[in-house]
């Protein structure tokens, strides 16, 4: 198969949805091992390498599959946050997005606040599915899928680990505690991705070149006329206790004298 | 003075236990009156358990055949119709609860606060962000209801032996049909539940097939032990993902953790760090397991395991 967006549009037949919306949030990248500042205001970010929530590279992966199996049009990457967010939007046009939103802000931004900023995105799109990531692995809040659906009045299907589109409804499957457990939603609705839904894709360097061609349109997050929600306040951050260090036991004689010293055993 | 209202999670015949951590994390707030609310398609039974743990005053029930399976569409209108007089609202940091409490917190116009670890006062939490990595104190608008889900291994369950009052109420909202349950498929074990086991077992990617991972299920059933395993397990197809313990499997807190074969990767130290003891057996020494681990065996798996299997009576 070619690039993905080199897709004729009239060759796909009668996709499912026109649209898929999906979220890029830019974080601190997964293996960084993050500090508290030490006046306890945050978390120390300068040099510190960022790329997009993992989670959401998963929505991306997923929206692309849709669309290369010709039941969707199109694929529009949203951010919400900072210019420098730009740079995990054009990462997401070289994965393949059709083209991207910046709804741009230099203030730190709540999930209620996102998710009603998204949803004036999704108000302007009308997309038939929005994909967002199940949490930020930044303050693992995982609470803007589900907002943005209560506030749309729409399905949600959290966790997915398969998706299947069929007409006007999706099959979703989720991963809950106790196992996969099986939604039928009707379209448009939110779904959020959990790891086993797909592997992302790795981009390649005439994609990058490709991508830098993408529309990517910059709405100051001012304009949306987002309603101010009740923030909570970040009041302080601290390290986690740590744990006291252990012994070392050479077999199992020694480990089962250990655990019955604990009376665990 | 807070009232608190606890959204019980069931399986439409029993009360999950995570439900009575989140009693407990209601608690600690000074002078709180703590109701749980029951959403079933038949409550009773669920309701007399919830009725039985301790600090909860009233137990109110909805029955209703869409409550049948836990939809979030379906139940977080009914939630805010009935939050009305109520300070703040619970749920556990659970599948469930993650799935619905942000739900109910956008339909009431706030944030919320997930994964709450400690209370410091009515409208004041401690969560984790960052895998844990950083601990967050964030204080919430006293004017507006508090939404937040609880993280259930930072609490142990509340006693049982109360008696409060059950209450069948009835509930005025719109339920939606676009979103419809189709099955459940549950890996059936007798082992004890992952997430409420005093003990569990777990094994990593070192196990190599999911043939060896009996020498884990052999230990655990010795011990009377919960099976968990690494996302490494789990990635490599030996195990099914509901064992997944991590940040991006379940967050557990036993008060005996055995690690066996397994690397100790952030994501999965984040899943342990409250377990009361952390055994590791690994073969290497280096391995950053150890660093957490309260007794450490260096030692090959294949011979160590069977040996400490057969060992306990």
């Amino acid at each position: 198969m070619g690039a993905a967006h080199s897709f004729n549009i009239q060759d796909l037949g009668n996709p499912f949805v026109d649209k898929i919306l999906v979220g890029l949030k830019r974080v601190v990248d997964y293996n960084v091992r993050v500090r508290v500042k030490s006046d306890g205001t945050g978390v120390e970010t300068d040099g510190v390498k960022m790329s997009i929530n993992p989670f959401d590279e998963i929505a991306l992966e997923e929206a692309l599959r849709v669309r290369e199996r010709g039941e969707a049009k199109e694929v529009i990457v949203v951010s919400i946050g900072s210019s420098d967010a730009q740079q995990q939007l054009r990462t997401g046009l070289a994965m393949g997005a059709d083209r991207a939103i910046l709804v741009q802000t230099d203030q730190a931004i709540d999930a209620l606040s996102c998710a009603r900023a998204f949803l004036e995105i999704v108000n302007r799109e009308n997309p038939g599915l929005v994909i967002l990531g199940k949490q930020a692995i930044d303050d693992d809040n995982s609470q803007t899928g589900p907002m943005l659906a209560a506030l749309w009045n729409r399905p949600q299907a959290t966790f997915a680990s398969k998706l299947e589109l069929n007409g006007d409804t999706a099959r979703v499957t989720r991963e809950v505690d106790v196992g996969l457990e099986t939604i039928e939603i009707d379209l448009p609705a939110v779904i959020t991705t959990d790891l086993r839904l797909n592997e992302p894709r790795y981009v390649k360097l005439p994609d990058i070149m490709k991508a830098k061609k993408k529309p990517l349109d910059e709405v100051p997050f001012g304009d949306l006329g987002v309603e101010a929600s009740p923030s909570l306040v970040e009041a302080s951050y601290e390290p986690p206790a740590e744990r006291e260090k252990g012994i070392m036991v050479d077999d199992v004689a020694g480990l089962i004298a250990a655990l019955k010293d604990k009376g665990l055993l | 003075m807070s009232k608190i209202l606890i959204i019980a999670e069931h399986d439409g015949q029993s009360l999950n236990p995570v439900t009575a951590k989140t009693v407990a994390c209601a608690a600690e707030i000074d002078g709180a009156t703590i109701d749980i609310l029951v959403l079933a398609e038949s409550a009773a039974d669920i309701a007399a358990e919830a009725a039985a743990l301790s600090s909860v005053s009233r137990v109110l029930t909805v029955e209703n055949d869409a409550n049948a399976n836990a939809l979030a569409a379906v139940i977080a209108p009914q939630v805010v119709a009935l939050a009305g007089d109520y300070t703040h609202v619970f749920g556990p940091s659970s599948t469930f609860g993650k799935d619905l409490m942000p739900r109910i917190a956008a339909l009431l116009g706030v944030n919320q606060i997930s994964d709450i670890m400690s209370v410091q006062d009515s409208h004041t939490f401690k969560r984790p962000i960052y895998a844990g990595n950083v601990v967050l104190t964030v204080k919430a608008p006293a004017d507006r209801p508090v939404i937040a889900t609880v993280r259930i291994a930072s609490y142990q369950s509340v006693a049982t032996g109360n008696s409060a009052a059950i209450e069948s109420v009835s509930c005025n909202a719109d339920l939606p049909s676009h979103t419809r349950y189709i099955e459940l498929q549950s890996g059936s074990s007798d082992r004890p539940d992952l997430q409420t086991a005093s003990k569990v077992v777990s094994g990593g990617r070192a196990l190599a097939s999911s043939e060896n991972f009996d020498l884990i299920y052999a230990l655990a059933d010795k011990l009377g032990a919960g099976v968990g395993a690494s996302r490494a397990a789990v990635d490599a197809g030996y195990v099914p993902n509901e064992m997944q313990v991590g940040q991006t499997g379940k967050i557990i807190a036993p008060d005996l953790y055995i690690a066996i074969g397994i690397s100790g990767a952030i994501q999965h130290l984040t899943g342990i760090k409250d377990a009361g003891t952390i055994v590791a057996i690994n073969k290497d020494g280096e391995a950053p397991i150890f660093e957490v681990a309260d007794i450490g065996l260096v030692g090959d798996l294949f011979k160590v395991v069977p040996e400490f299997t057969e060992s306990l009576e």
